[in-house]
């Protein structure tokens, strides 16, 4: 088996590890954890073992980068709301209900937060989501579950009640 | 919104934050010297073409028919999996051949890597850049120039697996009879380049 070109990657996993960054780091840093993790990656690329779960590695590299930026960010508080992309008029509704996602996923707990992070949205399974933020794959699970719990109360309004 | 997991799996993220993205890590790795194959599409009268760059020099040129993504994999696995799509490495090439395929320019100004090609092979492409435009020589004429005349087949071997075709002109390479022999871009696309050039063409 030959390892593919890195371009094949970048389209696979851009979007999940982008999706990581996002959850873990608020949009502007995201972009900057994004690049970083890419760029170490394509780097490192040449030495990975052929049959490497991809993604997995990628997601490892980007935690790191999301430790690195977020140590180098402390003074600063945490970005929980995003810089929307360039304004246009055509799907301003369903952008309006990605922003609302994402502010809710910065508002959790650290741990939930991480666990959706990587399973959710990144795809991957409890057993490595455990070695990601330490514990068993029964807690990351647990800690994930609770984040879904509380973004369902969050984002989706109560029959009966108006949306807050 | 999130009436299953799998809505925050297709948390959409935008093109253009995609593009935004992808052009960061272009430039960066650029930067860093660890952008070993820079590749681009264009479009040209033969369909879409895939150009690859090394720091070195256009090291590929192929045809659709080629299948790019097996080309992809060959560059991968034969000079280096650090390959990004990365437009800007192939601006001037890119710009020649716009320029080839519209009849105003005769020959290209670019450095090539002809890594791809070893020995006769090599040899035979370098003495394919000597015929003119507009002009043809026979495989038997090629193996003459580079002092192996007996080595006909091995020239049409060369041309077959030319790795730049079209900027490295096996299309300009015919059979000593006058018809067009084989091209790896298929034979309308040899056709197609001669009368561009206003070669004679059988």
């Amino acid at each position: 088996m030959d390892k593919p070109p890195f371009s094949d990657l970048v389209a696979q996993h851009g979007p999940a590890v982008y999706r990581v960054c996002r959850a873990l780091l608020g949009a502007v840093d995201a972009e900057d954890a994004w690049a970083e993790t890419f760029l170490s990656a394509l780097r490192a690329y040449p030495d990975l073992p052929v049959d490497a779960n991809t993604e997995a590695w990628l997601v490892r590299i980007a935690q790191r980068k999301a430790i690195d930026i977020g140590r180098a960010r402390t003074r600063r508080p945490v970005p929980i709301s995003s810089i929307p992309d360039r304004p246009s008029s055509y799907q301003t509704s369903v952008r309006a209900e990605r922003e609302e996602v994402w502010t809710a996923i910065a508002a959790l707990p650290p741990r939930q937060r991480q666990a959706v992070a990587y399973h959710h949205l990144g795809g991957r399974p409890y057993a490595e989501v455990a070695e990601l933020i330490g514990g068993t794959a029964d807690a990351a699970r647990r800690a994930a579950a609770d984040g879904i719990a509380t973004l369902r109360k969050r984002l989706i309004p109560e029959p009966g009640k108006e949306t807050p | 919104m999130i009436e299953n997991d799998r809505a925050l799996a297709e948390l959409a993220v935008s093109d253009a934050t995609l593009a935004r993205l992808h052009q960061r890590l272009e430039q960066s790795a650029e930067h860093a010297g660890v952008l070993d194959v820079a590749v681009r599409t264009i479009e040209s009268p033969l369909g879409q073409l895939l150009l690859a760059a090394t720091p070195r020099g256009l090291i590929r040129v192929a045809y659709q028919r080629e299948d790019h993504d097996a080309v992809l994999q060959a560059l991968a696995s034969k000079v280096s999996p650090r390959i990004l799509s990365a437009p800007r490495r192939l601006d001037d090439a890119a710009r020649q051949l716009d320029e080839y395929f519209a009849g105003r320019r005769r020959g290209f100004a670019l450095a090539v890597d002809l890594e791809l090609a070893a020995g006769f092979r090599r040899t035979v492409l370098s003495y394919l850049t000597r015929i003119p435009y507009g002009r043809t020589e026979s495989y038997a004429d090629v193996a003459r120039d580079a002092w192996r005349p007996a080595a006909v087949r091995a020239v049409g071997s060369a041309c077959a697996t030319n790795p730049l075709p079209v900027v490295v002109p096996c299309h300009r390479v015919v059979r000593s009879d006058g018809s067009l022999g084989g091209y790896l871009g298929g034979l309308d696309a040899k056709r197609t380049l001669l009368a561009l050039e206003g070669a004679a063409a059988a």
